[in-house]
């Protein structure tokens, strides 16, 4: 079972609540998903409109809440959304994002290394959105953080594992949970983190666009899962030259040789 | 002088002397444990919302949780 932080997890599907239609779509698909983390923004209230609470309609004790610092561009604005998010959220844990470029939404390195410390020595228990940097992961271990989550390719792009070389040395090195997380579009992105060994994978985009996002959040559901069956069942080595899987002698009956 | 002006969520607003944060959260309509509450740049805790007294060009920023990523 997945441990972060001394919390388990029997899902390693943790799910975005952002871009749903409507929030029945969104609790539908969660629900779906099997998912028991969920991330979610925090904005200013509209005070034209305060009734529409999209997630006061959500079970917290179902789904564990992961607020992120979204729309923080340095350290110091994600340290406020930080403190933000533990006064509304009654929660001291986060998801760490700080994205200067909003072309881009690729996160600052350094910025969020600098938050990290801030936080972790402020009790906070920090997950850390990064690009697929071994060297930052392995620093930002070191200073507390419960996790670390690479991006498969920027966010909401769909792409997949275009990291897939760097997400590999970062899960070889890494000491605390690996959660790949952005970019990937499809199950068989997922499935394909997993089998790498990724301790879980967070999707928003992915589902909340789909056609039918409740048959997709149930999609990825299963590849994750089978991505990791199959990690754990110790996948066989890629090799250079076909290698018959049928016997390749007794054919003499098939010609003189 | 009845009524003070305030800032919240960046957008003018009249409010009555003597009121406090969380009697402005109620008079919105809103449910204060689904919120996060900043004036004046203070994050304040639940208890803080009583006390916190709401003055001249108070800059009050209520925050909630919406759908992300």
């Amino acid at each position: 079972m997945l441990s972060i932080a001394g919390r388990t997890f029997r899902s390693r599907l943790f799910m975005g609540t952002g871009k749903f239609s409507s929030s029945a779509l969104m609790i539908a698909a969660l629900r779906a998903s099997g998912s028991e983390m969920v991330t979610v923004a925090l904005r200013r209230v509209d005070l034209n409109d305060p009734a529409d609470d999209i997630m006061g309609a959500l079970n917290r004790r179902r789904f564990f809440f992961l607020p992120n610092t979204s729309g923080a561009r340095d350290a110091a604005e994600a340290v406020r959304l930080a403190h933000l998010a533990r006064a509304a959220g009654d929660t001291n844990w986060l998801k760490l994002e700080v994205t200067p470029d909003p072309r881009t939404l690729l996160p600052d390195p350094i910025e969020t290394l600098k938050a990290t410390e801030i936080l972790v020595a402020e009790g906070f228990v920090v997950l850390p959105y990064i690009n697929a940097d071994p060297i930052l992961a392995l620093r930002l271990q070191d200073v507390g953080a419960a996790a670390v989550m690479p991006l498969g390719a920027p966010i909401g792009t769909n792409q997949g594992m275009l990291t897939r070389f760097q997400v590999g040395i970062i899960i070889e090195q890494a000491r605390v949970p690996v959660v790949v997380d952005a970019g990937l579009g499809v199950p068989s992105h997922a499935a394909e983190a997993m089998e790498m060994g990724a301790d879980a994978v967070l999707v928003n985009t992915a589902i909340a666009v789909a056609t039918d996002p409740v048959k997709m959040a149930k999609a990825f559901a299963v590849a994750v899962e089978a991505g990791r069956m199959a990690y754990e069942a110790g996948p066989g080595e890629k090799q250079d030259q076909a290698r018959a899987s049928s016997p390749d002698f007794d054919l003499n009956f098939l010609r003189d040789e | 002088m009845t009524e003070l002006k305030i800032i919240c969520n960046g957008e003018s607003r009249l409010v009555s002397v003597n009121t406090t944060v969380a009697a402005l959260i109620a008079e919105l309509g809103l449910e204060q444990t689904q919120l996060a509450v900043e004036l004046d740049g203070r994050v304040l805790t639940a208890e803080g919302l009583d006390n916190a007294m709401l003055t001249e060009n108070s800059r009050l920023e209520l925050i909630r949780f919406v759908g992300g990523g």
